[in-house]
């Protein structure tokens, strides 16, 4: 039931403060709205019952194992959130002056400092709002870069075929065109391939290390010689951070720029779909083209650098400072882990995602790359069950559903057909792994003798597989009154 | 195995053309590109009237989970679309060869028709992917 | 360990399934030179009780001044229920919805959400949000360059009365595409936008003009007369509204002749906390005929194989993950947890709710307005309809006086527009939301007036 047809017209709910009903006499006529906008008329009660009872529709972190792979679902500690939310904080006006904010900017002053730390970067920009924008702030200032240097010939940007989708897609918006670097057997990069592609063209690569089929990319100074000495810079997405914090570091690596996911790696929220952050590294030489603002120290004093003080930066990306209150969710969890919770993060997260591959393995199940050691994320590929017992990695999905398990992320990459891309993160215990894997072991029995009962799954949710076709030809995207 | 009807002739992109009578062209996408897209749920015509080159994406369609462009096959002229695909594509999905065709061109060059595969070039491409 | 569970015989057990002696044989592949052996500059880890004390601290450092800044972010009320029921963990830690069956929750929501924005801006449709209204109008741009077939010519009229730091991230974001931002100068007597200026673009290709309904002076734009002269000229209309106004002001779907075309805006004044500045979340709305080209997520009503009504994220070929480099754009995590936040609130408030609040604002304003103009040497700018914002013109040094009243009253007078647009020295953009009551006011007018002396 949706909160609409909970309504009655002329319930008056939860009125701030009344005005009575005299409309402004300044405002003339033709400005002003005749009819009444279709908001739902309902009690408190009513909105607090609808929207506590569709919350208990949801999967989540903190009812469910959520190993949903390149999305690092670890716990997210309350004491993050508890004090993110502090009145102060939630009352600072992002105009506010310098004098009035020494302390919501010593967080974010420290914020940077730590992840110039554990990335190796020079600098940091908070200000991008999630993963992407953190793409599109790193690839500009590759483009502001070259620009700079003259060297404007440079047209294309270099993406390994395994990578995310927003990696092509923010290279086309920062008008770059797109160049697919194909991936070998074993998980790496072919980097016979790149030899051949980089030339006076190449203004960049991205690339994710450990990269998207969860092994880590070993032959990486090769190729970051191999672009730099052709005049490229290299880019890290940092989606999978998680799996080398602390170990090594993007900066030691030989990479420029990178953004970080604080959703993944620092545990903020995933708030079903945002607000993330894409904070973003880079390497001295990039440093004057930072997306603004950024917070700089001088003496005890904190203060902000604009345009003044970085002419040469790309700009803004949000109207004040990016999702402020996700980098102080992400300042307390790092704080909490402290430096040498930073290391145990990747050690935790690689170990449980290795014992799960090894169990699966036993149980008959096929690993993509099976003779690696996983990172923190692996895949299984389901080809084989696709193919005998006509049963496909959806099915797979659906039915863990009913067992009580959020399904992995499936069908990327793209590469892999069939696949299961698995994380399980740090913060799972050994017996929910094994529960997991219990249920895969279930699922496979099932396929092998009534595939037709996965088809249909899941059966214990709200609601079972959803006509999908029907939703994009017939679009129904916003109730009204008359439907 | 999908259907290729030996009188057409086919692109690497699965685009097929036919060669009508007063020297125009039909075009469409293969029964083989339209299983590997699904369910159909949308199309983007091409604009009547335009000169497009041969290899330049000039149509989109759309399943749940996928997006293809169409490129055009032959240099030339747009003469007509398939209106009947904006309310259902669908129909590609059960008559790819007749009802489904998509767009009608007049092209430059007729002779440039020869240089596409024929059906048993094409059916040795889906062979090998 | 912090947030690991692990026993030392778990980890034992583990070990030997994978066939290894320690932790540290995963990290083989990685070179040893490159390894490091510890970090700096991050400290020791703390327990909750020790950063609880630090953030405590540092939370309270910053005062909270009473309020007179608005400028794109407002000091409005939530109601309590908005945050306790979002912060639930169902909402805060889930994800998108990639698995429908177990997210009906949140993709109910989306929904109804995508109804209530439809509803206020009277548009067909809208998405499950953007990130903040800044970027939400660099999306609405690219997706006018998109939309309109008729225009070639890349060309945005960009009005200066559009809040300057949007049309900053507009350029950030648009710039490597071709496209060309045009100020459009706003009438120096009423604030705004000319239209001479717009006329003299008679007859041009314009791909799209952009209204900002109230203006960032807070003053009311002839709309209509915008939107029919855009319309004549092939132009789409890209509105940015401020949702608050939506009960009492005319929607953007309801603009001259036909309608803005596309309507975006920041939600933060719909119960999201002031917060620094974010999160908030963008907000996009447009004509059906549109839709194909818009970003960001959408949610659809459909039924399941029982016939059972149920949700899903729908039109997914026009996102990344399937387009790859010919997507809409390269957005897939959006503001989730905050329209979560604001769908609530919008429950909470209904349609009276949300005029009432905002004839709130405007009547609060009104007086704001009237107190301190009533201060030697304080004047008005624009004597023109508002909403919850005007300018004031002080005889001297307003950053001066902004400052004496921020350090010796706590409070914050308002925004110093020098910076911004350098022809309007010693002015100040004021707000005042429901929150600032009669006694607040006072409280100002006081402080100003002592200022002023």
């Amino acid at each position: 039931m949706l909160i609409f047809e909970h309504s009655a017209s002329g319930r008056k709910t939860k009125i701030q403060s009344t005005s009575g009903n005299d409309l402004p006499t300044d405002i003339p006529a033709e400005l002003l709205r005749k009819d009444k906008p279709g908001l739902p008329e309902v009690s408190e009660m009513q909105t607090v019952r609808h929207y506590t009872s569709l919350s208990q529709k949801n999967f989540s972190i903190d009812t469910h194992f959520y190993p949903l792979g390149s999305c690092t679902m670890k716990h997210n500690p309350r004491a993050c959130n508890t004090l993110a939310m502090l009145p102060g904080f939630l009352a600072r006006h992002p105009l506010a002056p310098e004098q009035k904010s020494q302390g919501f900017m010593a967080c974010m002053y420290e914020l940077q400092e730590m992840l110039c730390d554990v990335t190796g970067m020079a600098g940091f920009s908070l200000t991008p709002m999630a993963g992407a924008q953190g793409e599109f702030a790193g690839v500009a200032m590759i483009r502001a870069y070259h620009d700079s240097n003259g060297d404007t010939e440079r047209k294309e940007i270099l993406v390994p075929n395994a990578a995310h989708g927003t990696n092509p897609a923010t290279a086309t918006m920062c008008g770059y065109t797109v160049k697919e670097i194909p991936t070998l057997a074993d998980g790496d990069v072919d980097l016979a391939a790149l030899k051949e592609a980089v030339g006076p063209q190449t203004a960049g690569l991205m690339l994710t290390n450990p990269s998207t089929l969860g092994v880590f990319e070993r032959k990486i100074e090769e190729i970051a010689k191999t672009v730099h000495e052709a005049g490229g810079l290299l880019y890290y997405d940092g989606a999978n951070l998680n799996a080398i914090l602390g170990k090594i570091r993007p900066g030691d690596m030989g990479f420029d720029v990178i953004h970080s996911n604080l959703h993944k790696t620092f545990s903020t929220p995933h708030g079903g779909g945002g607000p993330g952050s894409g904070a973003i590294g880079v390497a001295e030489r990039l440093k004057p083209f930072m997306p603004l603002p950024v917070v700089a120290k001088e003496g005890d004093q904190y203060r902000w650098l604009t345009e003044k003080d970085c002419p040469q930066s790309i700009g803004r990306m949000s109207a004040f400072m990016g999702n402020a209150g996700v980098l102080l969710r992400a300042y307390i969890y790092m704080r909490l882990l402290g430096r040498e919770g930073m290391q145990r993060v990747s050690e935790f997260s690689t170990l449980n995602a290795n014992y799960m591959m090894a169990q699966l393995k036993a149980r008959g199940f096929q690993a993509a790359i099976p003779d690696r050691y996983a990172s923190h994320e692996f895949i299984i590929t389901l080809k084989k069950q696709a193919k005998e017992l006509n049963v496909s990695a959806m099915d797979f999905a659906k039915r863990l559903l009913d067992l009580g398990y959020h399904a992995p992320t499936t069908y990327f990459p793209l590469l892999v057909p069939e696949c299961l891309l698995i994380e399980p993160t740090e913060s799972e215990s050994k017996e929910e792994i094994d529960g997991f894997i219990e249920a895969m072991v279930q699922i496979q029995q099932e396929a092998e003798t009534d595939a037709e009962m996965l088809h249909n799954a899941p059966y214990t949710m709200p609601v079972n597989r959803l006509d999908e076709v029907r939703a994009a030809k017939q679009l129904d995207l916003a109730w009204s009154s008359d439907k | 195995m999908s259907e290729v009807p030996t009188d057409l002739r086919y692109t690497s992109s699965h685009e097929w053309v036919r060669l009508e009578e007063d020297g125009t062209v039909t075009i469409g996408i293969t029964d083989h590109a339209q299983d590997a897209l699904g369910d159909l749920v949308f199309i983007e015509l091409p604009e009547v009237g335009a000169d497009m080159a041969q290899g330049d994406a000039c149509c989109v369609v759309e399943s749940v989970k996928a997006a293809s462009d169409i490129y055009m096959p032959i240099t030339g002229e747009v003469l007509d679309t398939n209106q009947a695909l904006v309310d259902e594509p669908e129909i590609i999905n059960n008559s790819a060869y007749d009802d489904g065709w998509i767009f009608k061109v007049q092209p430059d060059d007729v002779d440039d028709i020869e240089q596409l595969m024929d059906a048993s070039s094409y059916e040795a491409e889906l062979e090998d992917e | 360990m912090p947030f690991i569970p692990h026993t030392e015989d778990e980890i034992n057990e583990m070990l030997s399934v994978i066939g290894i002696d320690n932790i540290e044989n995963l990290f083989d592949e990685i070179p040893v030179h490159l390894k490091i052996q510890g970090l700096e500059k991050v400290p020791p880890g703390l327990n909750e009780m020790s950063i609880n004390r630090i953030m405590q601290q540092r939370a309270t450092e910053d005062a909270s001044p009473l309020c007179f800044l608005g400028a794109g972010a407002y000091d409005h009320h939530i109601p309590a229920a908005v945050w306790q029921i979002t912060t639930r963990g169902e909402y805060y830690t889930s994800y998108t919805p990639y698995q429908a069956e177990a997210s009906q929750g949140t993709l109910q929501l989306t929904y109804e959400f995508q109804s209530m924005m439809t509803a206020l801006t009277d548009m067909d449709v809208s998405n499950a949000s953007l990130y903040d209204g800044a970027t939400a109008l660099a999306e609405a741009v690219l997706m006018a360059v998109r939309s309109n077939r008729k225009s070639k010519s890349r060309k945005i009229l960009m009005p200066r009365s559009v809040n300057p730091v949007y049309k900053d991230v507009a350029t950030t974001i648009v710039k490597h595409q071709n496209i060309e931002l045009i100020d459009i100068e706003f009438d120096v007597a009423t604030s705004k936008t000319s239209m001479d200026a717009l006329n003299a673009f008679n007859g041009e290709d314009i791909t799209a003009v952009v209204i900002a309904q109230p203006n960032f002076f807070g003053t009311l734009e002839d709309v209509d007369a915008i939107t029919n002269w855009a319309h004549e000229n092939n132009t789409i209309v890209i509105a940015v509204v401020n949702p608050l106004t939506l009960a009492l002001l005319k929607p953007p779907g309801q603009w001259g002749e036909q309608g803005a075309d596309i309507a975006v805006g920041d939600g933060q004044p719909l119960g999201a906390p002031l917060s620094s500045g974010g999160p908030y979340y963008g907000f996009m709305c447009c004509k059906q005929a549109y839709v194909r080209q818009m970003p960001g997520r959408i949610v659809g009503r459909t039924v399941d194989q029982q016939g059972r009504e149920g949700f899903v994220l729908t039109l997914q070929a026009r996102e990344q993950h399937i387009r790859r480099s010919k997507a809409t754009s390269n957005i897939c995590t959006n503001q989730g947890l905050v329209v979560t936040a604001s769908t609530i609130h919008m429950s909470l408030l209904g349609p009276e709710g949300l005029k009432q609040t905002a004839l709130s604002c405007h009547k609060n304003t009104q007086k704001l307005v009237e107190k301190l103009t009533a201060i030697d040497g304080v004047e008005i700018v624009f004597e023109q309809p508002r909403f919850h914002e005007a300018v004031i013109k002080l005889n001297r040094s307003a950053s001066e006086v902004l400052d004496k009243l921020a350090n010796g009253n706590n409070i914050l007078g308002g925004l110093d527009l020098t910076a911004l647009y350098p022809e309007m020295e010693n002015c100040i953009l004021v707000c005042a939301t429901e929150l600032r009551i009669d006694e607040d006011i006072e409280i100002y007018a006081s402080a100003l007036a002592e200022a002023m002396k």
